[in-house]
């Protein structure tokens, strides 16, 4: 039996509710807003919070200096070319770890999550002096490399538990009737797999787009993707909060949408699957 | 079941995920450990020598490295203080029925798309601009003196602003075990006569505790290495206040190119984190025998 909800406990609830999403969404909003100021207003007192000459000034201006389309394009690259190698990478070892488990799968896992936990910056000296060394400083190849790395076992994990809720029998079925490994992989496994692949493909390439550690650390001008470029803005320049807004709308609006989409994987792929 | 064939196959499709993963993890930190017991100094090429533990000595007994480590552990207490006190009572809030329910959800979890470079300049900016700033004109508003947040709080502006990235995680996880919990046991509760308030004590508590352990360590493993929010805000400065143990180890090694210095300052990083890791792995574990 559920329980009676009365209209006025329904009521505050929307008042609270609605307010405390209001304010933790704010930042956000506010930025949006600002984005449509001229730098003037932007920094008005008291602020302007609707009622301004919407411009759309700061998006031309910010779109046609500084390269920006570039760093858009490393984002998507870093970002999307990382999660479909990592994908390409732990497909496999999932789908032989859900379903043909061994003593030893348990530890496999295990200890791929724990390289998770290892401080990136723990690594970072070495890592430079090879991308010196090797010429990937600033290049998207060495990003792409480094991120596919970094998220890899977020994504073998992810997948490990979408492919454990895919009934074993389904698959000894198929093999009993003929297929192949191969067959098996592509006319069994997938079609029932595909949900799971793409919700952790969308929840990588969120990571990805958002890393900023490696992507400030092993970049510059070249393969500077946006969490970069937008940290260009610390300097001087974060005084032009119009342009500011207008850049960081730009940035995170794609990647807060899909992220939306992704909310209910975002549970599982963070907690590595310990609350689903 | 498994015959030996496909146990051939099987390790065969683990190997380039697992060989790689391997040669990520272990070549990296060998090197880390190696160069931790050199002197090694990117403007002095060619005086490489070995000597022994004195990176680790000069890093370990550096003052710096007590401000640093006091402002990692202030970085991730605080954060987590906001983060899992917040979560829950935001969970509970999310956990009642009321209209818009989905989108409120929505805008809750919001902040943790954002990413650091932007959310750290906005607030610094945007809100917490001692004259121009949102909060500054609220606060002239009920005729206080605007509080020059990075300068008179430096840390507590960056926890607040890493807190506010963290938030939704902590609540989406807490409400995700909430959501899981038994309606019956909770009428019965209040059947025997138990108030919202020991109700939520001795069963909502309880049941959630398990998640609430994930959300600390998953969240310390990530707060242990904040980098970009002190990078675009602070610089790590004024002084050192802000500095924690990654970006002092940052400082060290691309801005002084002392790699013997920053490795020794790496591998007590990885030290420091392992710790929280073998809590964390071993719980993820148990949950994996169920």
């Amino acid at each position: 039996m559920a329980r009676a909800v009365t209209t006025r406990h329904k009521l505050t609830f929307t008042i609270l509710g609605w307010t405390i999403g209001f304010l933790i969404f704010f930042p956000i909003l506010w930025t949006f807003l600002t984005s449509f100021k001229t730098e003037g207003t932007a920094v008005a007192t008291p602020p302007q919070f609707l009622f301004f000459d919407w411009t759309l000034e700061n998006y031309h201006e910010v779109q046609s200096r500084s390269n920006y389309m570039k760093h858009v394009t490393n984002s998507v690259v870093i970002s999307v070319g990382s999660t479909l190698i990592g994908l390409a990478l732990a497909i496999p070892a999932a789908w032989a770890m859900a379903f043909s488990p061994t003593k030893r799968t348990k530890d496999v896992l295990m200890w791929m999550l724990s390289t998770k936990m290892m401080p990136p910056v723990g690594v970072l000296v070495p890592l430079y002096l090879i991308f010196r060394d090797w010429g990937l400083l600033d290049t998207r190849l060495g990003l792409v490399a480094v991120l596919t790395m970094i998220n890899l076992p977020i994504i073998v994990w992810m997948l490990y538990t979408y492919f454990k809720e895919i009934p074993g029998e389904i698959l000894e079925a198929a093999r009993m009737d003929g297929a192949s490994l191969m067959k098996e992989i592509v006319y069994v496994l997938t079609p029932m797999a595909v949900p799971g692949i793409a919700s952790t493909m969308l929840l990588n390439i969120i990571l990805a787009w958002n890393e900023a550690f490696w992507t400030l650390n092993l970049s510059a001008a070249n393969a500077a993707p946006l969490t970069a470029f937008i940290a260009s803005y610390s300097s001087p320049e974060g005084l032009f909060w119009a342009k500011l807004s207008a850049a960081s709308t730009m940035a995170i609006a794609p990647i807060l949408i899909m992220g939306w989409f992704s909310q209910k994987q975002l549970v599982r792929g963070l907690t590595f699957g310990a609350v689903k | 079941m498994a015959t030996l064939q496909t146990r051939a196959t099987a390790r065969f499709m683990m190997s380039p995920a697992v060989i790689l993963l391997f040669l990520w993890m272990i070549v990296p930190l060998v090197m880390t450990l190696y160069f931790s017991f050199l002197r090694y100094n990117l403007l002095m090429p060619g005086t490489e020598e070995f000597i022994g533990f004195l990176n680790y000595q000069y890093f370990l007994t550096d003052p710096a490295f007590f401000t640093a480590l006091g402002n990692t552990l202030m970085l991730v207490g605080g954060t987590l203080l906001i983060t899992v006190i917040g979560g829950i009572l935001l969970a509970l809030v999310l956990d009642q029925p009321f209209f818009g329910q989905g989108i409120v959800r929505l805008l809750v979890i919001a902040p943790f798309f954002v990413m650091p470079t932007v959310s750290a300049l906005v607030w610094k900016n945007m809100l917490m601009h001692p004259v121009n700033g949102l909060f500054a004109w609220i606060a002239r508003s009920f005729g206080f003196q605007p509080i020059d947040w990075f300068a008179e709080l430096p840390l507590f502006s960056i926890v607040l602003i890493v807190a506010w990235q963290w938030l939704p995680f902590a609540t989406l996880i807490l409400l995700t075990a909430l959501q899981s919990l038994d309606g019956e046991q909770i009428e019965a509760a209040e059947m025997d006569g138990a108030g919202a308030i020991s109700r939520f004590i001795y069963l909502v508590l309880p049941h959630m505790s398990r998640a609430i352990t994930v959300v600390i360590l998953i969240q310390t493993i990530f707060l242990l290495s904040v980098f970009a929010e002190i990078l675009v805000t602070t610089n790590g400065g004024p002084g050192i206040q802000t500095t924690n143990i990654t970006y002092l180890i940052y400082m060290q090694a691309l801005l002084q190119f002392d790699v013997g210095g920053a490795s020794a300052g790496g591998i007590v990083a990885v030290i420091l984190a392992n710790i929280v890791a073998f809590f964390l792995i071993r719980l993820i574990g148990k949950n994996l025998e169920r």
